[in-house]
């Protein structure tokens, strides 16, 4: 008899949450190292693992951990290892190969103040840029912003079944507000959770060749030990996984990396949209910060003030052509986020005429509160009366 | 008249080849074809089947034998070979993962991996190709760089201390440490051959030429001196304290053999047990 995953509803830590919403997933190693405010993954892990086989391994640092979890996938294993914005940039270059190799694996940043130690047990959702750029060269990443524990543990399956789907690493980009909240989280039954395994080679060892991908532009990946010899590397490689280092070579293969996001994002991109319908002003954000939002479109509509909130719960391919479709409609939109502006930029971006887009910024430790939002939109308002 | 039918000539080793990878990367004189073939052999005399085996590397010259054997293999990030191959190892725990790079890539930047995969008595098999240089980026000095010796970014000579790769492997908790040359090939093979053959850490250093980067600025000559000044200089002493294990190429002798083995629960075995009391105390 195996062990269950907690079918049921409790009162739950953000954290907790992820890792058991892992372990629901199907992953069955963890490397990890600790740090706050992210440990609490680390613990409910290697606690439950045990139970189910899975195999928990502190390593020595970030670096052995995110290197740990590639090449368990390699083996077969979901992987998945979490941290925060310290341990994330140990973990950039490796992440970066799992992206070259197209192993699937789960990496969870829960974000804190920043740059460097910044604020070790304090809010911040600065991170945003570095996944998508973190690592070095172009590269399509795939990040989820849970805003609540039930998130915590829906976004962590989807995320393992979007790294098997793509053969990418992906990102659970939350926050520390959001991984020590403790609320309720409903945990379905087993059998009614969705989980999606990689493909497998339908072609004998001596057809197989590990780099050339399906329509969909993802190859089919051959586990260590099943005979196919598979060689990967970090190199520029062709489809036989074999270096090649040339531009074409180059040009081909990062560009079939990209478009396996780009070309497949309508069916990766989520988001949440709350009375944006007859809005004129769009309030955006996500994670900790998209609650605040949230209240805040409610204490406008009550005075009369036509809010609506766009709420992101994928960060990364970043829904551009969505936002423009919305920003036709609207005279204003508010981006509110717990870093100097990195949403903002992106959303900048996406429009196609001249709108205002205001940000509503902290730096970090300290939540943003409707009130704030709300205030920071009359005040712009006012002036512009 | 007699038909001649020409028979293709297949070398003994060419099923763990990838032959298509032909010709590679090595400078002649490089040790690394006879430390790759070495192992090989090892594999062949063992019987072993290819899909049992994994081979892990980094980056440099050393981690480029990944890429010409053909079985599953991994070239990975510089430094984090050890890490890979501990994830890969609790995967499949059935198969033999062997680390298999340089000097720079394992006790460089990969040291603290290193030590701490020593102290778990981990199951892998660490082969470390020591050239004392680092080759692929033109040779440049490295912790294993002999005092004194020159290298392009010590044109004046190397004024750091170099480490004793054995002594550092036992300090750290590897139950099982050799060293050998590239000439020692028949000693070489045998500890391979028990590495394969048993669990936890095994650490093997295989001492190499590398006349391109370390040789010439040293004067050691080509790959052929070196190999000559091994045989000259190489002392077997098994069972030694690995602290004691002199290495150089300055004049001194280089002490090899079989250092350490110790019977110790290994870390995948010590695990398995836990999870499963940990299962049974739980139904």
């Amino acid at each position: 008899m195996s062990a269950k995953i907690l079918t049921g509803t409790h009162y739950m830590l953000g954290d907790h949450a992820c890792g058991e919403g892992a372990i629901a997933a199907g992953c069955r190693f963890f490397a990890g190292y600790p740090i706050t405010p992210s440990t609490e993954i680390a613990e409910w892990i290697s606690a439950r693992f045990p139970k189910f086989g899975g195999v928990f391994i502190q390593m020595e640092d970030e670096l052995a951990s995110m290197a740990a979890i590639v090449g368990a996938s390699c083996g077969g294993l979901k992987s998945m290892t979490a941290t925060s914005g310290p341990g994330m940039s140990l973990m950039l270059e490796n992440m970066g190969l799992a992206v070259m190799l197209e192993v699937p694996c789960v990496i969870v940043n829960v974000q804190r103040g920043a740059p460097s130690t910044g604020l070790p047990t304090l809010v911040g959702q600065g991170d945003i840029m570095q996944a998508k750029w973190g690592s070095h060269g172009d590269y399509e990443i795939v990040a989820y912003s849970p805003a609540s524990c039930q998130e915590m543990f829906d976004l962590t399956i989807l995320a393992f079944n979007t790294a098997e789907i793509y053969r990418i690493p992906v990102v659970i980009l939350t926050d520390e507000a959001v991984g020590h909240l403790r609320e309720k989280v409903v945990i379905p039954d087993e059998s009614e959770i969705e989980v999606v395994n990689r493909k497998k080679p339908n072609v004998p060892p001596e057809e197989y060749l590990p780099y050339l991908p399906d329509d969909d532009l993802v190859p089919r990946m051959a586990l260590a030990g099943e005979g196919y010899f598979v060689h990967m590397t970090g190199l520029t490689h062709d489809e036989r996984g074999y270096p090649n280092i040339t531009a074409e070579a180059h040009e081909r293969l990062v560009r079939r990396l990209i478009d396996k996001i780009q070309k497949n994002k309508d069916k990766i991109i989520k988001y949440e949209e709350v009375q944006t319908d007859d809005a004129e002003i769009l309030l955006i954000s996500y994670g900790i910060t998209a609650r605040s939002s949230l209240k805040a479109v409610h204490i406008l509509r009550k005075e009369g003030i036509k809010a609506g909130l766009f709420r992101l719960i994928t960060i990364w391919p970043f829904p551009y052509e969505k936002i423009e479709e919305l920003s036709r409609r609207v005279s204003l939109i508010v981006v509110s986020e717990i870093n100097s502006g990195q949403v903002r930029g992106e959303v900048l971006k996406a429009l196609k005429r001249d709108l205002p887009v205001i940000g509503v910024n902290k730096l970090g430790g300290d939540l943003i509160t409707p009130q704030e939002i709300v205030e920071k939109i009359k005040e712009y308002l006012k002036i512009r009366v | 008249m007699e038909v001649q039918v020409k028979k293709e000539i297949k070398h003994r080793l060419s099923k763990w080849i990838r032959e298509d990878r032909w010709p590679h990367i090595w400078c002649s004189g490089c040790g690394l074809g006879i430390a790759m073939n070495t192992m090989l052999y090892a594999f062949e005399e063992l019987n072993i089947d290819p899909k049992e085996v994994a081979i892990v590397s980094g980056i440099g010259c050393t981690g480029r034998v990944a890429g010409y054997v053909k079985v599953d293999s991994y070239h990975t990030t510089h430094g984090r070979p050890v890490p890979f191959a501990i994830g890969l190892k609790v995967a499949k725990p059935e198969m033999k993962v062997i680390i298999f790079s340089g000097d720079g890539d394992i006790i460089a930047i990969g040291g603290n991996h290193f030590i701490h995969a020593a102290r778990r008595n981990f199951d892998l098999i660490c082969i470390c190709v020591n050239n004392f240089n680092y080759g692929m980026t033109g040779g440049q000095f490295g912790p294993t760089t002999p005092y004194k010796a020159k290298t392009t970014t010590t044109p004046y000579g190397n004024f750091e201390y170099p480490f004793n790769l054995p002594y550092l492997a036992a300090s750290a908790g590897a139950t099982f440490v050799a060293r050998w040359t590239c000439l020692h090939t028949y000693y070489l093979r045998q500890s391979i051959k028990k590495a394969l053959k048993r669990k936890g850490f095994s650490f093997i250093e295989i001492i190499s030429p590398c006349p391109t980067g370390f040789g010439r600025p040293n004067k050691i000559g080509e790959g052929l001196d070196e190999m000559r000044y091994y045989k000259e200089k190489s002392i077997i002493k098994n069972g030694i304290d690995p602290k004691d294990a002199e290495l150089s190429l300055m004049g001194g002798n280089i002490i090899v053999g079989e250092f350490v083995e110790i019977d110790k629960p290994s870390y995948l075995e010590i695990l398995m047990e836990n999870n499963e009391r940990i299962r049974r105390a739980e139904i």
